[in-house]
């Protein structure tokens, strides 16, 4: 197809504000999708996704338009997820467009994820549709937050688009405006192949499966190609789009976007942000690809069977061509055994690996608290990073310990700034910038460590705002911080799987409701079980889980010893999702207390 | 009470047929493997207590002649079964089984005689509610060959009574039990239930203490506990206070105490007798002998087979009256599975389990070294034994996945 009668677009927004819905009806007004094949959020493909009612990955279609004056386009859509865990995924998805449509929901306005992507697609050099939804909902006020969106791209209010994606007003005008103002795809269709792997999935019978954006020239099935990051040269064994269906086409050419299969099944051979061209007769300068992901937490996953321990690292390899923002390495816990530390980009993507790593590939995991990279900077002079609190140095040796620390934006309305103001406070921040978006709502600017931010920060904004306050963050730069390893003894031996670095103000606080919590979880033994917290040497809490007293059915069932065996055997069916550390059987759930400190 | 009797108060105990073997000898356990015995469920009662699962009718459903139909159907039960052994032991429980004439119940001793025949010494037991007890009705039972009575007494604390929906008055089972002397029972027992939220220290110490001045032979102590299904439970789960395990631990251990002061031994979890009384049914149950069972309802155990009859009045009548054999299902068991039961059920008698390779694996094992070591189990004389009992499951169901291994 002439590119001029291409557009390549994301559509990006705050989590929730209705992108998957939209791109459902804009497969449906273009007849990509029949009445019949319809369902909500379609593009939402994984189980996950459906259970969950968000978008986790971005999911790229291209559909075939008709304008009202029947010139045919091409348009390829990518919705893109709305979690602040998976901006990544957004960054991806608009390297591989020339415009972005920018929505926000008319009964909430601009919120966080608002502003950071679209600052992104900005800076990106991207144009920008600005549009309203949910128009229909009662609650709405298209004008006010038409306003507030000029405010941040600029621009006449008359040109927001405002539409309905679920109930289909302003579609057509919208399918329009993406006509008019999105601009063409430019790149030189007669010069060598340059194309950017934007994401890739891994398929069973398939292999891998690249999704790329041609930028210059074209390539057909047959072609040898290479992969210019690493070298490897292939051949284009089958090429087409997604509608969303796999429809082969045999080719792409400048400005299209597509899917490729080499026939590959090593899973390090196509790295996302790879340009792909040909060989001979490549390109020479690749395109500028993706900065690596930085991993925001890690935490330890270990194979509840010791024997999975191979299969839960090729489950991870071929998880990571899913989501190539996954990095791990391996990781010797002396409670838990062998497994993997593992770096996420939030606590939702720490959750869904989890997930998905547990059900596509049928493994039984124990997680351990996530915890932020620290540096130690040693007495000698040396520093060393410190994924693990375990991989903490011998205090003696430690001159000072520097945590990372990220921007912080948060949008509230303006009557909460004193609630958020005190939160931050208490979770070490330091205030910044302070702007009106309008007269009654505010964007705030923190620094803050990031181990404040990751674990309840988020529910606690929430919460304390009714729901109405926003948050976004990105990394920034590591700072000295008063550091010390809290260590959780059971039954008088350390447990390396449960150790925490916190601010030493917040030492004594957290060993208490630490082993309170602990307490609460770990079912009574056949012994007590003394529950400890210490720095060093000294310990700073203490519990006892009291030994079990009574086990035993009290009468015979009239002789019914198949139901009692029975009763038993399901007993101990329950016992087998703990892990025994040491002669303890601790439940899964209880490495991962200090997440759930707060929930009294 | 009915009017037929007035209470004489307690007289002296009748001796004991072998006062020198005491409960938890260990003797007793290995002669209680080679046992047979036979049981008789009788599933009507006149209402259904709160704390109660067990496969029961509604009387008012069955009517008059309820009763005589489903004796017939025992009867002719029986007479479906294949060989057995001469029985040295019948218990027939519930359900009620005071519920039935003892003419009645006659006619079913009569036809397990004559079917299988009674070893000497064969006892014959039967639990009831002293709300059905009369006089004559104690006489009709002694005429008709039973040896030992089971009496429902449950507490003697008015409120406890009052929680646990049982309808008697707190001296009753007291007047049953010198009612039952004086007919001639050669065992008298009472069951006690114990650990009701509502039950405190004090009234737990009164009901102990007036049971062990009864001067009964035997007493089963059952911790009450929550069965699915049950009114107590839809209490529980709507807000009622659950029974305490550490309490009902505290109240296990006191009641062991006094009884052993008054001369009992604890022969198996919840079942403590004098010596020459153990109850021949219930220690060859735990002994893993073979039993038959008869009636809606009932378990048997023979060959390595565990088989179960239907637990719907309509189903077991029906199987009947075609003369095939009630059963809702059965499992047929390898040798390693009947070592394991043997050993689950085994471990629940004060004389403990003999050491069975079953039982060898077991402690070679790390988890039989791990309660070896915690004081959990011990061995003695050849036989392992669980040292407090309260924890007899814990133990029990560690031994349960060295069985799935080695199948
Ligand atoms: N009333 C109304 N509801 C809408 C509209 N558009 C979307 N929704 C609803 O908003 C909710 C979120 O819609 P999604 O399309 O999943 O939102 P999303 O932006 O894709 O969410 P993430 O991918 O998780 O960021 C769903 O319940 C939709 O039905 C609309 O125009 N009007
Ligand atoms: C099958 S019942 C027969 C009792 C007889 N129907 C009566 O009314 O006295 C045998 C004994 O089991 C005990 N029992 C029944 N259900 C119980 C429960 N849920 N918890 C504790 N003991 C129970 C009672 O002590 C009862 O006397
Ligand atoms: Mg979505």
């Amino acid at each position: 197809m002439d590119q001029s009668r291409i557009r390549n677009f994301s559509i990006i927004a705050h989590i929730d504000h209705g992108k998957s819905t939209l791109a459902d009806r804009l497969l449906e007004r273009t007849g990509a999708i029949s009445e019949r094949d319809m369902k909500a959020q379609l593009l939402d493909d994984m189980d996950l996704e459906r259970e969950r009612g968000i978008t986790i990955k971005a999911n790229a279609v291209r559909i075939d338009y008709t304008s009202s004056d029947g010139v045919d386009y091409e348009l390829n859509i990518i919705d893109t997820p709305g979690h602040v865990d998976f901006s990544y995924e957004v960054s991806r998805s608009l390297e591989a467009c020339e415009g972005a449509l920018l929505l926000v929901d008319a009964s909430q306005g601009v919120e966080a994820q608002t502003l950071a992507n679209a600052y992104m697609a900005i800076e990106g050099g991207l144009e920008v549709v600005p549009v309203v939804n949910k128009i229909d909902l009662p609650a709405a006020d298209p004008d006010g937050v038409a306003e507030e969106l000029v405010g941040i791209i600029g621009g006449p209010t008359d040109e927001v688009v405002r539409v309905s994606a679920k109930s289909g007003i302003g579609i057509d005008e919208l399918l329009k405006t993406i006509i008019e103002t999105l601009p063409p795809p430019v790149g030189d269709p007669e010069a060598p192949l340059r194309a950017l792997v934007f994401d890739s999935y891994y398929d069973t019978y398939r292999g891998v499966v690249a999704l790329i954006r041609v930028v210059d020239g074209s390539v057909s099935e047959g072609d040898s190609i290479a992969f210019m990051a690493n070298g490897v040269k292939l051949t284009a064994d089958e090429i087409g789009v997604r509608r969303p269906a796999i429809e082969r086409t045999g080719r792409l050419s400048a400005g299209e976007v597509g899917y490729l299969i080499t026939g590959v099944k090593e899973i390090d051979l196509i790295r996302v942000g790879d340009t792909v061209t040909h060989s001979p007769h490549g390109a020479s300068n690749a395109l500028a690809g993706y900065d690596e992901p930085k991993p925001m937490v890690f935490s330890g996953l270990f194979p509840t069977d010791g024997d999975d321990f191979e299969r839960l690292r090729e489950a991870l390899d071929k998880l990571r061509l899913n989501d190539s923002s996954l990095v791990y390495s391996a990781e010797t816990s002396r409670a838990l055994g062998f497994g993997f530390r593992v770096g996420f980009l939030g606590l939702l993507h720490m959750e869904i690996v989890r997930e998905r790593l547990e059900r596509e590939y049928d493994l039984d995991l124990v997680a351990t608290a996530p915890s932020v990279q620290y540096m130690a900077n040693l007495t000698d002079g040396s520093a060393v990073t410190v994924q693990s609190p375990q991989d903490l140095p011998d205090s003696a040796l430690v001159e000072s310990i520097e945590e990372p620390y990220v921007k912080v934006m948060i949008i509230t309305p303006a009557e909460y700034i004193g609630t958020v103001m005190e939160l931050v406070q208490n979770k070490r921040g330091e205030m910044g910038e302070m702007n009106y978006l309008s007269t009654e709502r505010v964007e705030l600017h923190y620094l803050m460590p990031l181990s404040e931010i990751v674990f309840d920060f988020f529910d606690l904004l929430k919460s304390r705002s009714r729901g109405y306050a926003s948050l976004d963050y990105e990394p920034d730069v590591y700072r000295v911080s008063d550091l010390v390893r809290v260590d959780i003894l059971l039954n008088n031996q350390s447990v390396d799987a449960f150790s925490t670095v916190v601010h030493k103000d917040k030492a004594y606080t957290y060993g208490r409701a630490m082993v309170k919590k602990l307490r609460e979880l770990i079912p009574r033994q056949l012994f007590d079980v003394p529950i400890q917290a210490a720095i060093g040497s000294r310990i700073i809490s203490r519990e006892t889980v009291k030994a079990k007293r009574k086990d035993v059915t009290a009468k015979c069932y009239g002789g019914d010893i198949t139901r009692k065996r029975k009763l038993l055997e399901r007993q101990k069916e329950g016992k087998k999702r703990m892990k025994m550390v040491g002669s303890v059987e601790v439940p899964q759930e209880a490495f991962v207390a200090a997440l759930r400190i707060g929930d009294e | 009470m009915s009017s037929t009797g007035r209470s004489v108060g307690p007289s002296a105990p009748k001796r004991a047929a072998e006062p020198w073997i005491r409960a938890n000898d260990p003797l007793l356990a290995d002669a209680a493997r080679e046992w047979k015995s036979a049981y008789v469920h009788i599933p009507f009662c006149a209402r259904r207590c709160p704390y109660c699962d067990f496969a029961i009718v509604d009387e008012s459903e069955v009517g008059a002649g309820g009763h005589d139909r489903y004796i017939d159907a025992v009867i002719a039960e029986i007479a479906l079964e294949s060989n057995f052994a001469p029985l040295d032991a019948v218990n027939f429980g519930g359900g009620t089984p005071s519920r039935i004439q003892p003419h009645q119940l006659g006619r079913v001793l009569g036809a397990l005689k004559s079917r299988f025949g009674l070893a000497p010494g064969c006892e014959i037991s039967i639990e009831v509610n002293p709300e059905d007890w009369s006089h004559a009705f104690a006489a009709g039972l002694v005429a008709a060959g039973f040896t030992r009575v089971s009496i429902g007494a449950q507490s003697f604390d008015e409120t406890i009574l009052g929680v646990l929906g049982r309808g008697h008055a707190s001296t009753l089972p007291g007047e049953v039990v010198a009612s039952a002397r004086a007919a001639g029972f050669a065992s008298v027992s009472v069951d006690l239930i114990y650990g009701h939220p509502s039950e405190t220290t004090m009234s737990w110490e009164e009901t102990v203490t007036t049971a062990l001045e009864l001067h009964v032979d035997h007493i089963s102590t059952y911790a009450l506990t929550v069965e699915p299904g049950t009114v107590l439970s839809r209490e529980v789960h709507s807000g009622a206070p659950r029974p305490d395990d550490d309490i009902q631990a505290d109240r296990y251990e006191q009641f062991c105490e006094a009884s052993a002061a008054a001369g009992f031994d604890r022969y198996e979890v919840s079942n403590h007798a004098k010596p020459g009384y153990a109850c021949r049914y219930n220690l060859a149950t735990w002994a893993h002998g073979e039993y038959l069972g008869f009636g809606m309802g009932a378990h048997d155990h023979r060959w390595g087979t565990r088989s179960r009859n239907h637990r719907r009045l309509d189903r077991y009548y029906s199987d009947i009256s075609e003369g095939i054999q009630p059963r809702l299902g059965s499992e047929t068991l390898s040798t390693v599975e009947q070592d394991r039961d043997e050993f689950m059920l085994g471990l629940r008698l004060a004389a403990g389990v003999r050491l069975s390779p079953f039982a060898r694996r077991f402690l070679d094992g790390d988890e039989g070294s791990r309660y070896l070591d915690a004081g959990i189990i011990r061995v003695d004389a050849g036989r392992l034994v669980v040292n407090d009992p309260m924890l007899t499951d814990a133990v029990a169901r560690e031994s349960l996945s060295l069985s799935a291994g080695d199948r």
